[in-house]
């Protein structure tokens, strides 16, 4: 199978902004600049797309998910351009790709039981045959995702915490089993206590039904937590790729760099020492940059980064930095 | 040295159909002027309601049961509103979770923060609109921030601004409730940097609450964690991390997702319910030390030296017999 199960192609997306009543003028911001990365189809992963807030996380996902469509670019699902999967009806294309949002709060309705999203999964995509084998199989999905069915079925969302909302969304991947899962910061609106469940839940629901995971999130921690493979996200742009371990452990890009020393260790013994680098550029100057995106910011700026737009090159055997600190030029 | 607040016994509690919501349920700590002091505790464990209720924010249907708040000796519970106004911003100061969503949408910057300063002073505009350009400056944002509208500012910025209105008029205890939930990490970084400057910088005393607690250790001195409405330990954040004594607090640490750690484990069951907490001590449910004595007295926050205060029965067995908190 050496057939990738997702390969993003130069994908890039432009959101128009101003322009309102003809009175304001128009601007356009790249959202995602020339995004390229594949997926492979041979055995699950876990890939965190990470990056500050406004650097195209969320936007990559809505993209994959069809949500969005690219400004310019091609986004392949096994080896099948999303829109035409979209082509009559999202079923086909749901079936396989699926997506955790953010929020645990606003995605029920809470005047439905909480069951309520699991039995129409199952009713949806014809799961069971009936109302007895969908019981079921709900039941047993609960279960195997550590949680109890007596206390969660029948309930409303406003008697269960932010963590069991999640998980009864994993309940719900678990149903569907499709091959690609989209988590947008899956755990960041739940306790601490209760993150490290999920995760654990996430991960060997990866193994248990052969699914890969695009996982969202700006935290570092977490990333390296959970996920495989780590990719960074800078204005946009991909800056740095490779295993999530040496990627954390050991950042290549500036920009990488001064995300990984923003985390916070839980150590009052190592505090912080060396200040943080802030963003230095408008969206002006973001805009017309010709160079490196992160020119403006990089404490180890030089003049070729200025002219040229850094290529994502491979340092080290699967470990790719966009960074002429890094190509010999 | 004279603790700079004083909490003693403070319960509040909010009126419902079923009873009251015991919120805070007799809680008692002090903060000692100069410090960063923590608050910490899952969501719904009081963090919140028990700042509100030390700043006599609290709202019906809300009340304050009972408690005393002594803020350099006087008791807040004992004043009347004008009173009240006449401390706010000046000695004591807010910071509201989500409280950089806040900011009023038509005006600049500089006009919003110059309008709490001429609400508590004789001050003119003017002199107001400098003083927040100096405050603006302190927390690290350019000057053309004053002249700019919220909108175009990054959410690190708005919660920078909100820093700086609420040091204006220099106070001597500022109450940060989550100021950096929902920033990411690299903003966060900064604004953490920011508060604590506070105190390095200008000797302000800060109560920092946070459910986070990477972010409390890095910049708090001393450490509470809450739960179910109660204290279950004070102590230097050393300690906490370190040597944490409580079940709870040995749990919660533990479950910190590091870069250093390949397993983190959760804690097991939900967080109670303040309409009806768990009979003897409040963890008993999740607590894996869990004894026949915890489902039928509450521990009492006691005093085991160092600066320590824990409310766990296990603290009361001999050290033979004790179990092997691992």
């Amino acid at each position: 199978m050496d057939q990738p199960l997702l390969e993003l192609k130069n994908v890039t997306k432009d959101y128009t902004i101003g322009g309102g009543l003809g009175l304001t003028a128009k601007k356009s911001v790249r959202a995602v600049d020339k995004v390229s990365f594949t997926i492979s189809g041979e055995k699950p992963t876990i890939s965190a797309l990470v990056g500050q807030s406004g650097s195209g996380k969320s936007t990559t996902a809505r993209i994959i998910l069809g949500l969005v469509e690219p400004t310019s670019g091609e986004v392949l699902y096994r080896g099948k351009d999303v829109r035409l999967w979209l082509k009559g009806g999202r079923k086909a294309y749901r079936r396989e790709v699926q997506v955790i949002f953010q929020d645990p709060y606003s995605i029920y309705n809470p005047f439905y039981r909480v069951d309520r999203v699991l039995f129409k999964a199952v009713k949806k995509f014809g799961l069971a045959s009936s109302g007895k084998e969908a019981h079921n199989m709900v039941v047993e999905s609960m279960r195997a995702m550590g949680l109890r069915p007596e206390d969660l079925l029948g309930r409303y969302p406003h008697q269960i915490s932010g963590g069991e909302r999640q998980r009864l969304m994993l309940v719900r991947i678990l149903l569907i089993k499709p091959k690609l899962v989209i988590a947008d910061e899956p755990v960041s609106m739940i306790d601490v206590s209760l993150r490290s469940i999920f995760l654990n839940n996430l991960q060997d629901l990866k193994n248990k039904i052969n699914m890969s995971c695009i996982y969202i999130t700006h935290d570092l921690n977490i990333a390296h937590y959970v996920s495989d493979n780590v990719m960074v996200l800078c204005h946009g742009r991909l800056v740095e790729t490779g295993e999530a371990r040496s990627v954390v452990r050991d950042p290549l890009h500036p920009y990488s760099q001064n995300l990984v020393s923003a985390i916070p260790i839980p150590d009052p013994d190592r505090r912080w020492k060396d200040t943080v680098t802030i963003e230095q550029a408008t969206f002006e100057e973001l805009r017309a940059e010709q160079g490196c995106i992160y020119s403006h910011t990089c404490p180890r700026v030089m003049p070729i980064c200025k002219k040229e737009i850094p290529p994502l090159t491979e340092v080290n055997p699967g470990r790719n930095v966009a960074c002429f600190l890094y190509t010999g030029k | 040295m004279d603790p700079i607040l004083e909490v003693e016994d403070l319960r509040v509690y909010y009126k419902s159909i079923f009873g009251d919501v015991r919120s805070v349920d007799g809680v008692s700590f002090s903060v000692n002027p100069n410090e960063i002091f923590g608050i910490a505790g899952e969501s719904g464990c009081g963090k919140s309601t028990l700042v509100e209720g030390i700043l006599r924010l609290v709202v019906p249907p809300g009340y304050i049961k009972t408690g005393k708040i002594l803020y350099k000796n006087t008791d807040l519970l004992s004043l009347g509103q004008e009173e009240l106004r006449q401390l706010r911003w000046k000695e004591l100061s807010y910071i509201p979770q989500g409280s950089m969503n806040s900011l009023n949408p038509v005006l600049r910057i500089e006009e919003q923060m110059a309008d709490s300063v001429t609400a508590h002073t004789n001050m003119r505009k003017e002199e107001a609109k400098e003083m927040a350009l100096s405050r603006l400056k302190e927390v690290g944002l350019p000057e053309e921030v004053a002249r700019m509208y919220p909108h175009e500012l990054s959410g690190g910025m708005k919660q920078r601004v909100v820093i700086a209105t609420a040091v204006l008029l220099k106070p001597s205890l500022i109450i940060a409730d989550e100021p950096v939930t929902a920033l990411d990490v690299v903003v966060q970084k900064g604004v953490l940097q920011s508060i604590a400057n506070l105190r390095d910088r200008h000797g302000i005393t800060v109560i920092f609450v946070a459910h986070d607690l990477a972010a409390h250790a890095e910049i708090v001195d001393r450490l509470v964690i809450m739960y179910a409405g109660r204290i279950a330990e004070i102590g230097s954040v050393h300690e906490a991390f370190k040597d944490p004594l409580h079940p709870y607090t040995k749990l919660l640490v533990a479950a910190i997702p590091s870069v250093e750690k390949e397993v983190v484990e959760g804690i097991p069951g939900l967080a109670p319910s303040p309409l009806d907490w768990p009979t003897g001590c409040r963890f008993h449910p999740r607590c894996p030390y869990v004894m026949p004595i915890c489902s039928k007295e509450e521990p009492a926050l006691e005093d085991v030296g160092k600066g320590r205060f824990v409310a766990c029965h296990l603290m009361h067995l001999m050290p033979s017999n004790a179990p092997i908190l691992e």
